[in-house]
Formats: structure tokens, C-alpha cells, sequence
């Protein structure tokens, strides 16, 4: 195929703002987010839906862009790890009570899965608001971490539901 | 001084990973830039008898396309990249890898061609257009039978797959046999798998032809020697060649191999298109090009007295090296030299021989062999406890190196050339808390029995383990105050996660008298600082750590000097805090650290004779041996009789790695080593078919275990400061992971409490289990 013709315009809103791409129909929607889009916040590991670390919002609920193609979200709502945090007006960032907590409780070491696990747990918390650790341990299963055997990552979502509480 | 090592302090990087906003070498989008993705072969032994670019390179996008033969002068084995240490009799043929295969693939993943395309895209549809005849040659994948006569060679021109033999010894162990009232021999087999960080590798390099320099981007543990080895390689000067490990997601050892054929090969095709090119690995590729850590057999022999103590250990054992032996023999030897562990071992034989084989090359993961040597002698003393009908943890505490007998030198050569020699270490406290934590007593008398009596099987592990650490040759590190009275640090070693944005800062502002905002620390950039190793064996903490305490006291000592000179006082009166310098108890009279740092570097008047401008310092940390850790894992795991599935219900981990810098981030390196340790025990097993294939190359059928396997981790600490450096410290990147699986197969034997039945081969799983089960009732 040649690479410069045959695409597709494909039209979302990502964190809020309204992007057209153009792209072949076989072009992931992680490659869209990453290398078209450049919000590298959302990482590829496994590359066939297995880990979690690409894990994005359509539509409010989570899903592995690698397992996406980008035409398949035309006119929907991504949401990315980079919508987290919300700008200060000293030009920096304020953090999610959610990366708070992980912050807090040296809930990643590499980073890598992180992205992943946040935007696994944002719509999960929210309707899930007093999970047991079991429950929490289910929540993640699907999320691969390499680093920090997992006792961190579920010591910061016990603290982020404590935050948020906090935060009323 | 306010105090800052020792504190628990969450992480100053956190912020940028946890926004997406750190840089990870995929991140890396430079104007112009092509992307490569390798051919690459998909068995295990073949000869090449034909490979046919030329449809590949007729592909629209495609910009270059290359084989072996178009490598010309770059074509050509590898480096090794640690030569044979000094043993006596030593016998080791060097094999190491080459950028692309040429006449023979040797294993499964091994690179034969390159291309080079507008995008990855196409350039795997172009991998499809070459044309690669392979003629299949008998696959070398056993050990024993690769080194029988005649045995199909994975190198033609040597006479057998025999890679390295080697032998160590400590006392007369044959002395020892002929006196001891009980011996007893085992065989073990121990396979570990693929290190599965959750980033891949990728190389991104842009030769920037006007300024004749070349830029690489790199998942590397170790940027410097990268740096230094492309230079070399491509007929550059190091000055010319930038190496930056930006945020890498992970690394646990593979990421320390160098040279990997890529991260030669995209620099060399970036200058040679002038234009910059990306390769970042694809996970199904992970594992065919990436190395790992794979299987050794062990005959293993202890001889004791009446009372379980050890008189003599003999263990011969085979090591698969993979295709290539790169790395030389860190493996094998820290097996053998971890093996002695934190016992009086007064007779000790050891020997090993190194097998080549049809498999991806074999180099360190997290543990890089200590894991083999620990579990033969752990499992030793567990079937020695049960002849001699002596509890688990008292025959243990009976052969303890005492605290007296430090520095305790056990007569072998370690993996860093040095004697191995243990700085310090007390293991009895260790121990006793160990014991205290899991419950021990309570476990065996009450809690044990009464869930057998309910039909519940459970069971318990406790084992003991020695982490060589914090190995040489050496790290430096530059601290300098800035005009604006920030200090920045720059040090050589590469970060995977470990927290050295934070650790170091502590080390550097505590002698500082600053908070740990105040300082910034860069690592991994060889453009900011260029002399060093890199981050591997348990050594960043130590090394590195020491360089940076070190250049900050320098750095101390001039701003201490220039204020005492300003204020016309003794230097000893002059007090260092909040970022001032100032006289002791006149906290008015003195200066900003960056009035200080701009005093010192004039616009006017003459650099004293003997000085130097700035408070900058550079120092630099080389131990003349590793610090020794220790410790000790108990686990509670409960095994299901019916479908044999187990659940690790409990684990503790108590242990020594002297000067403890950030309990929070130490924590965090146990726990994730212990998840490792009990996924090589139970999850992570790669399924080679007789042609070398690798069937479970993929996260689904490789498995890693989930936050549901892995079970909450109490960590406690003992403290035994090491000697050897002025900080303390003894690594930790380890401590989690080499125990693992020697805890939990006596755990898991404990629970099934079957007579007679042993577990020796690792990693387990349920259906392997079944077997093990069936053949010992059967027989």
C-alpha cells in the first residue's frame, strides 16, 4: 500500500479539544494518540491488549488503544493520562487526587504501566467508591506492573478514595 | 544539619511520570526521522542459503535495505563485554554476537536483515518482500546431550558447544566427605525467563552531519559505555557521540547488554541516510531479541554432622549460555559464589561448564544467578533438616557465619574479580525477626494444624539469602551550586525506576544543608557528565551514592572556605543551612549559596593560583570490593488439594543492606523484586519447541502475575553498616527477587505434607505439580 495515499479522515475530541486525522484504516489508535497527536503520556507494551499500560477512555470508559484502530473512534471522546492533572495559573500543573495518591504511597517506580492504571481506575473508582482490597486487586488484575509488586499501587488507591474524601 | 538521609520521602520524578510527561525513547519525534524494523530468524539453528533483498528495497517508502554483506567494515563479532576473571585453570572460548547473521542463524530472533522506511509500518510490510531460504540444522537445546560427541555444533568451528569450565574451591571438600556422618545428594534444575520490563528496547540516533556529531537516544542501563562503544565502532571520537537514557520503563538486567546488534546498527544507518532513525522492539520481538535468563542443572552434594552442621557442600553444575557469551560469566560465577550464602562453609568444591546453545543469549536478570545458587543450597538444608529430623529455622541458625567473623572471606573469586570476602553482616537478629514477623511458632503449633484439620493445606517457607552488591569499578558524580543557588548533580549511571532523582538528592543535600527541592539531579546524559558504568548488580545506591556524597562534601568545603574568607572568620565556625552560609549562631552575618556561587565565579580580578572558579566539585567512587547484603524471605501459601492452584497468602522479608537512604523507596525495590522472584517460582516459564522456537512469546501465554497473585509484602529492616564506603549503604535492587523460589517450593511442600516428596525443579506451575505428584505415588 502506498503510505501516502489511501487514508481516512478520522474526527474525535481528545482531553476536550477537536482533532481530524488522516490516516490508513490499519493505523492503531495508540500510534494516533502517541506518535500523530504527540501525547506520549499513554504507553504501548504489549501490543495485543494484554497489560493495560495503553489503556485510554472512550467515551468514559477504559479501553487498550493498541487494540483499536483509530478509525473506529470517529466521533467519540478519548480521554487521556495527560487530562489528568489540571494547569495552575503559575503555568503549572495541579495533580489528580488519584496521581496524588500514588505519588504518596510509591505507587510506581518506572512509570511505564502508570498512565495505564490511572486511567483503569479513574471511571472504576468513581463507581466503585469503598472497594475492598480484593476488590481492588481484581480492578488492577488486568494491568500489568513490572516494578512494584503491586502493594504500593493498592496502598495509593486506598489512599486516593481517603483524598478524595478528604477533598469532599 | 537537618537530617534527610534515612528519611522516607516520596519521589521528586513522580510528578512527570504520572502526567505523561516524561521523556521515554519512543517518545523521541525528530524531523525527518525513518523507521527501521529487523527481519529476523524465526527458528532456532539454520544455515542461510539464500536472502533476497531486492523486492523489499523496490517497496514504495522503503529507503534502505540491509543484509550482513552490506555492512562492510561494521560487520563483525561484537564486544565481550566481561572478560574471564582471573580463576586458575580458567578455560573460556569467546563467541559474541554480530550485528546481522550471515552464513548460520543461531537462534530464534537473531537479526538477518535490516530495513529502513518512512514508516514502521512499512517497514514491516516490507520484511514481508524478503525472501530468506533457511536450510534447518538439528536444533542444540539440551544441555547434557549438547555436550555429548556427537552433538550438532552451534559454533562449526569449535570442536563442541563447550562454552566455559571453570572450578572453585574452598578447604577439601573430599577430606570433609570422607569424615561426615551424613551425606546427602540432590539434583536441581532452576529456569528463569524472560525480565518482561514493561518497555521494550528502542534506539533512536540522528547524525548530525554539520556539527559531526552523532545523538542517540537509548533504553540502556549504561549510557556511557554505550557511548564509548559506538564511538569506536563507528571510527568516531567519544566527544562526537551523545548517549541520552531518557525515562526507561524498566530494565532488570537485559537492558545492560550491550552491544545489542540495534544499538549499533541504527547509529551506523542514520549516518549512513543522514537522517535520523527509530527501532523500538515490538514485544513479540522482546522475546527473540532481547536476552534472558534461563535454566541450570545442578548435582548438588552437602556433608554434615549428626547436628546439621555443614562440613562440606560439592556442586557441579551446567549453565545454558545461549548462542553467545557476550557477557561473559557473571551468571555462573555469582551462582557459585552465592551459593555459600550466609553459612560457615568450611569445604566447598564447585565446578561448572558453560553450554552454547540454540537459544537467545543468556545475560544477567535481577538476581543474574544468585537466584540457582540460593536455591540449591536453601533446599539442601530443608531436606538436611528433615533427615536429621531438626527444625527449619534452627538448622539454618546453626550454620550462621557469627557476627565476630566479619569480614568473612569464603576463598572464591567473584563475578567484580575481587576476592569474596563479606564486609559485615549479623544474620540472627535478621532471622529471629523474620521468624517474629510470619508468625513462626504460632504457624507451626497451632494455625498449621488446624486448617489441615478443616482440610485446608497450608504451608510455610523460610529461607535465607546473600546479595553480592555495590561492585566496582567505579561511579563519579558532579555537584555544583548554581547562580541561582540551586545545586544540580550530574552522575553517570542510567535510572530504571529506582528513585535516584530523590536518593541521590538526599545524599547531596543533606551535607548541603539544603531541602531536597533545592536540587537537581540528571543521570543517563553522557553530554552532562561522561565517566562511568552503569546501573546493574545492586551497585547505584552504593557507587553512585558515594560519588555524590562525596563531590557534595567537596562542594561543602568551598563554600565553607569562600564564606569564612568573606566573613573573616575560621572555617569551622561557619554554618551551612536553608541555603546560607553563615557564622555559627549569628545567623544574620552571611551569605545566599548563590551569592556564594556568584562570588566565586568574578567578573573581575584574578583566580587565586591553586583554586578554582565556581563551588563545583567532581568526585568520584570505586570500591575496592562489593558490600554484602543479606536477609530473609517466610512466605504462607495455601495449596489447593484438588486443582493444585496456590495462593501466597503471607510474605516477609526482613533484611540487611546497611545504611537504609529512603525506607519507602528501599521497600519499593523489595516488593517488586519479591513479585518477580514468585513469578520465576510459579508464572514465568518459556516454551522452547525442539526447532528453538519460543511458543509462548506474547503476554498472554507468558505469564506474569497479576496484583491478585502477588500478595500484600511486609518488609522490615536490620542494619548492619557496611564498611566499605563512607555512606554505609549495600544495595537492595536485588534482595527481593533471589529468594523467591526457594521460598516457595518449601512452602508449597510444607502444605501438600506428603512424605518423601521433594520439590527440586523451578518454576513449578499446577499441571507440573500434577506430574511430580502422580510419579511420586506412583512410584
Amino acid at each position: 500500500m502506498d503510505p501516502t495515499s489511501d487514508t481516512l479522515a478520522v474526527s474525535f475530541e481528545i482531553n476536550g479539544r477537536a482533532v481530524t486525522v488522516h490516516v490508513e484504516p490499519r493505523r492503531l489508535l495508540s500510534d494516533v494518540i502517541r506518535h500523530d497527536l504527540r501525547l506520549t503520556g499513554t504507553h504501548v507494551a504489549c501490543e495485543h491488549g494484554v497489560c493495560g499500560s495503553c489503556t485510554v477512555l472512550l467515551d468514559g470508559a477504559p479501553v487498550r488503544s493498541c487494540l483499536l484502530f483509530a478509525v473506529q473512534v470517529d466521533g467519540c471522546k478519548v480521554d487521556t493520562v495527560e487530562s489528568l492533572a489540571t494547569p495552575t495559573p503559575e503555568g503549572g500543573l495541579k495533580l489528580h487526587h488519584l496521581q496524588q495518591a500514588f505519588h504518596l504511597e510509591h505507587g510506581l517506580q518506572c512509570g511505564y504501566c502508570t498512565p495505564g492504571l490511572l486511567m483503569t481506575l479513574l471511571p472504576w473508582l468513581e463507581q466503585n467508591p469503598s472497594p475492598t482490597e480484593a476488590d481492588i486487586r481484581q480492578a488492577i488484575s488486568g494491568n500489568l506492573c513490572r516494578c512494584t509488586g503491586y502493594h504500593n499501587i493498592v496502598k495509593a488507591v486506598q489512599r486516593a478514595i481517603a483524598l478524595s474524601a478528604e477533598e469532599g | 544539619m537537618s537530617r534527610l538521609i534515612g528519611q522516607r520521602l516520596p519521589r521528586r520524578e513522580d510528578a512527570r511520570l504520572l502526567t505523561g510527561r516524561a521523556l521515554f525513547t519512543d517518545d523521541v519525534d525528530l524531523p525527518g526521522m525513518l523507521h527501521a524494523a529487523f527481519l529476523r530468524s524465526p527458528v532456532g539453528h539454520a544455515r542461510v542459503k539464500r536472502l533476497d533483498l531486492s523486492r523489499a528495497r523496490a517497496r514504495n517508502g522503503v529507503v534502505a535495505v540491509y543484509g550482513a554483506d552490506d555492512l562492510g567494515a561494521l560487520w563483525g563479532p561484537g564486544p565481550l563485554l566481561v572478560p574471564p576473571p582471573p580463576i586458575e585453570d580458567i578455560y573460556f572460548v569467546q563467541r559474541t554476537i554480530v550485528p546481522l547473521a550471515k552464513d548460520k542463524v543461531r537462534h530464534m530472533g537473531e537479526p538477518v536483515a535490516m530495513v529502513i522506511a518512512t514508516s514502521r509500518y512499512v517497514a514491516e510490510d516490507a520484511l514481508e518482500d524478503i525472501v530468506l531460504e533457511l536450510e534447518p540444522l538439528p536444533a542444540v537445546l539440551d544441555l547434557e546431550a549438547a555436550l555429548e560427541r556427537d552433538a550438532a555444533r552451534v559454533h562449526e568451528d569449535l570442536p563442541n558447544n563447550l562454552a566455559s569450565h571453570v572450578v572453585q574451591t574452598k578447604g577439601d571438600y573430599e577430606a570433609a566427605l570422607a569424615e561426615a556422618p551424613v551425606v546427602l545428594k540432590r539434583r536441581f534444575r532452576y529456569d528463569r525467563g524472560v525480565a518482561a520490563a514493561l518497555e521494550n528496547r528502542g534506539v533512536v540516533a540522528e547524525w548530525d552531519a554539520k556539527g559531526g556529531v552523532m545523538r542517540i537516544w537509548d533504553t540502556t542501563q549504561a549510557p556511557i559505555p554505550i557511548r564509548n562503544g559506538v564511538a569506536g565502532m563507528l571510527g568516531l571520537s567519544e566527544s562526537q557521540v551523545q548517549v541520552v537514557a531518557p525515562f526507561i520503563g524498566g530494565g532488570f538486567g537485559p537492558k545492560m547488554m550491550m552491544f545489542y546488534p540495534e544499538e549499533i546498527l541504527v547509529p551506523w544507518a542514520s549516518r549512513q541516510l543522514g537522517r535520523p532513525v527509530k527501532w523500538i522492539e515490538d514485544r513479540r520481538e522482546n522475546f527473540g531479541a532481547t536476552t534472558q535468563e534461563r535454566l541450570q542443572i545442578h548435582d548438588s552434594e552437602i556433608a554434615l554432622t549428626k547436628d546439621g552442621v555443614i562440613l562440606g557442600v560439592k556442586d557441579v553444575f551446567l549453565h545454558d549460555s545461549g548462542a553467545y557469551n557476550s557477557y561473559g560469566l557473571t551468571i555462573p560465577i555469582n551462582s557459585q559464589c552465592t551459593l555459600l550464602g550466609q553459612y560457615n562453609i568450611p569445604n566447598y568444591y564447585s565446578e561448572f561448564k558453560v553450554v552454547f546453545t540454540n537459544r537467545v543469549l543468556v545475560t544477567p536478570y535481577r538476581g543474574a544467578g544468585r537466584q540457582h545458587g540460593v536455591f540449591v543450597i536453601e533446599r539442601l538444608l530443608d531436606f538436611a533438616a528433615r533427615e536429621l529430623g531438626i527444625d527449619r529455622a534452627e538448622i539454618r541458625r546453626r550454620n550462621l557465619i557469627r557476627p565476630e567473623h566479619y569480614p568473612y572471606d569464603n576463598e572464591l573469586i567473584y563475578q567484580d574479580f575481587a576476592p569474596l570476602v563479606y564486609d559485615s553482616g549479623d544474620v540472627e537478629p535478621v532471622l529471629d525477626k523474620a521468624l517474629d514477623m510470619i508468625g513462626y511458632d504460632d504457624f507451626i503449633r497451632n494455625e498449621q494444624p488446624a486448617a489441615r484439620a478443616e482440610g485446608r493445606h497450608l504451608g510455610l517457607g523460610l529461607v535465607c539469602y546473600t546479595e553480592g552488591t555495590g561492585i566496582g569499578p567505579y561511579e563519579g558524580a558532579r555537584v555544583r551550586v548554581e547562580s541561582t543557588g540551586r545545586v544540580s548533580v550530574a552522575t553517570g549511571v542510567g535510572t530504571q525506576g529506582q528513585g535516584h532523582y530523590t536518593s541521590l538528592a538526599q545524599v547531596v543535600a543533606e551535607p548541603l544543608g539544603l531541602s531536597l527541592q533545592d536540587v537537581d539531579i540528571t543521570t543517563g546524559d553522557t553530554t552532562r557528565f561522561h565517566w562511568g558504568t552503569g546501573t546493574f548488580a545492586s551497585r547505584g545506591a552504593v557507587v553512585a551514592g558515594n560519588a555524590c556524597y562525596a563531590a557534595a562534601q567537596q562542594v561543602r568545603q568551598k563554600v565553607v572556605a569562600l564564606a569564612a574568607k568573606l566573613l573573616r572568620c575560621l572555617e569551622e565556625d561557619v554554618e551551612v543551612s536553608g541555603g546560607r552560609a553563615f557564622i555559627h549562631n549569628h545567623p544574620d552575618k552571611g551569605y545566599m549559596l548563590s551569592e556564594l556561587a556568584a562570588l566565586a565565579n568574578p567578573l573581575r580580578g584574578a583566580v587565586e593560583p591553586g583554586t578554582e572558579p565556581g563551588l563545583e566539585a567532581t568526585a568520584y567512587f570505586g570500591p575496592p570490593r562489593g558490600a554484602t547484603a543479606n536477609g530473609i524471605h517466610a512466605a504462607i501459601v495455601e495449596v489447593d488439594p484438588e486443582t493444585l492452584q496456590v495462593q501466597t497468602r503471607k510474605y516477609v522479608v526482613v533484611h540487611d543492606c546497611g545504611t537504609v537512604l529512603n525506607p519507602l523507596l528501599l521497600e519499593g525495590q523489595v516488593h517488586g523484586g519479591v513479585a518477580q522472584g514468585l513469578g520465576n517460582a510459579w508464572y514465568e516459564e518459556l516454551d522452547f519447541d525442539e526447532q528453538g522456537r519460543i511458543l509462548n512469546n506474547n503476554l498472554h501465554d507468558f505469564m506474569l502475575p497479576t496484583a491478585q497473585d502477588i500478595p500484600p509484602i511486609d518488609v522490615g529492616h536490620e542494619e548492619t553498616r557496611s564498611p566499605l564506603n563512607p555512606l554505609g549503604v549495600k544495595g537492595a535492587g536485588e534482595a527481593g527477587a533471589i529468594p523467591g523460589a526457594a521460598v516457595f517450593v518449601q512452602a508449597v511442600e510444607d502444605a501438600l505434607g506428603i512424605d518423601g516428596l521433594e520439590l527440586r525443579d523451578v518454576p513449578l506451575s499446577p499441571a507440573k505439580l500434577l506430574h511430580i505428584l502422580s510419579e511420586h505415588t506412583g512410584g
